[in-house]
């Protein structure tokens, strides 16, 4: 029930408050996305777990991101992933074109090089889902033109 | 959902718990002191959120801070966290009053340790108040004085009206 723009506002003072320690010198620069994308991991693991407490049994890897690209989207972003391709060997990569976190940043190639840091919490956030269901994994993000994003989740123990 | 923001809550709390040695210094993080060398964290939001809050609302300005009290508990609370607490304890000169929260969202699932027992976890929620108000002209005071995690019965935020923030005008306008 906390409204979603509390989310959106959190989400965009943590990554200003990571950034602005480092600025003062307290944290290095490359640590500030290890940061926010460890915070991204352990609320990855809570959140899939609270949603998967019920759900079937997921048969193969393809069966879990899908669970990721519909279920588990739509539940944080209120939407779907908008497409999801695979090489079946453990490379997958789904592309939002709207993605929330971006919609209000720009819409296009404005403050591009700042996208990064928006990406980091949310590619914690699907590689501790991952963790939790069994999947160590990879996952880096791609923005070319904002508000589509691009994640690659990279699993390791195929 | 509302658990994606508490879990999100979570993290940044014990982010903050390793870079900041002890938990005066957390507080202050999440919260603000005016010019402390610290982040405002809640402030930051409240600030932007009182935005957020009155183009969806449709609140009509309050004209006392009685009425705001109402506003914050029954519009607000209920609008972003899906609760409404009480308005408790009113001072008698109406500039203090306490917002009883039965249930406080940002807890489900925490509990504190004993070697954390004086950090006040929820204190982003009195920088968010603090920043909101300010935007719409008042300096208020918000602080815990009571905490279901601390072992209290309810939380229990006591709010005090310090004054109402002019507009400066620049010289010369009038």
């Amino acid at each position: 029930m906390a409204d979603e723009a509390l989310f959106l506002l959190l989400h965009n003072e943590m990554v200003s408050g990571v950034y602005k320690s480092a600025e003062q010198g307290e944290v290095e620069n490359g640590r500030c996305i290890t940061k926010l994308e460890n915070m991204g991991f352990r609320v990855g693991q809570g959140l899939i777990e609270r949603f998967t407490k019920d759900t079937a049994r997921f048969k193969d890897e393809l069966d879990i991101m899908k669970f990721i690209c519909k279920d588990f989207w739509t539940t944080v972003f209120k939407k779907q992933i908008d497409n999801l391709r695979t090489n079946h060997q453990g490379i997958y990569v789904l592309q939002d074109n709207k993605f929330r976190l971006l919609t209000q940043m720009s819409a296009g190639k404005q403050y591009l090089e700042h996208a990064s840091k928006y990406l980091a919490f949310t590619c914690g956030l699907i590689r501790g889902g991952l963790s939790n269901l069994g999947i160590k994994s990879i996952v880096t993000a791609e923005v070319s033109s904002m508000p589509a994003c691009k994640l690659n989740s990279h699993f390791l123990n195929v | 959902s509302s658990e994606l923001f508490t879990l999100t809550y979570g993290a940044l709390v014990t982010q903050l718990c390793k870079d900041y040695e002890n938990d005066e210094d957390v507080n202050k993080q999440l919260d603000k002191i005016l010019f402390s060398p610290f982040l405002p964290r809640g402030y930051n939001i409240g600030v932007r959120l009182i935005e957020d809050f009155l183009a969806r609302s449709n609140v009509g300005r309050c004209h006392d801070f009685r009425e705001t009290a109402d506003v914050i508990a029954k519009v607000a609370f209920k609008m972003y966290l899906g609760i409404t607490p009480s308005i408790t304890n009113w001072s008698p000169a109406g500039d203090e009053f306490s917002l009883i929260l039965e249930n406080n969202p940002l807890v489900d699932f925490v509990e504190l340790p004993d070697n954390h027992s004086s950090l006040i976890y929820s204190n982003l929620l009195c920088g968010v108040l603090r920043g909101a108000l300010e935007m719409v002209q008042m300096a208020v005071e918000a602080k815990f004085v009571q905490d279901t995690l601390k072992g209290d019965g309810v939380t229990e935020i006591r709010m005090r009206f310090i004054r109402r923030i002019e507009d400066n005008l620049p010289a010369g306008e009038e």
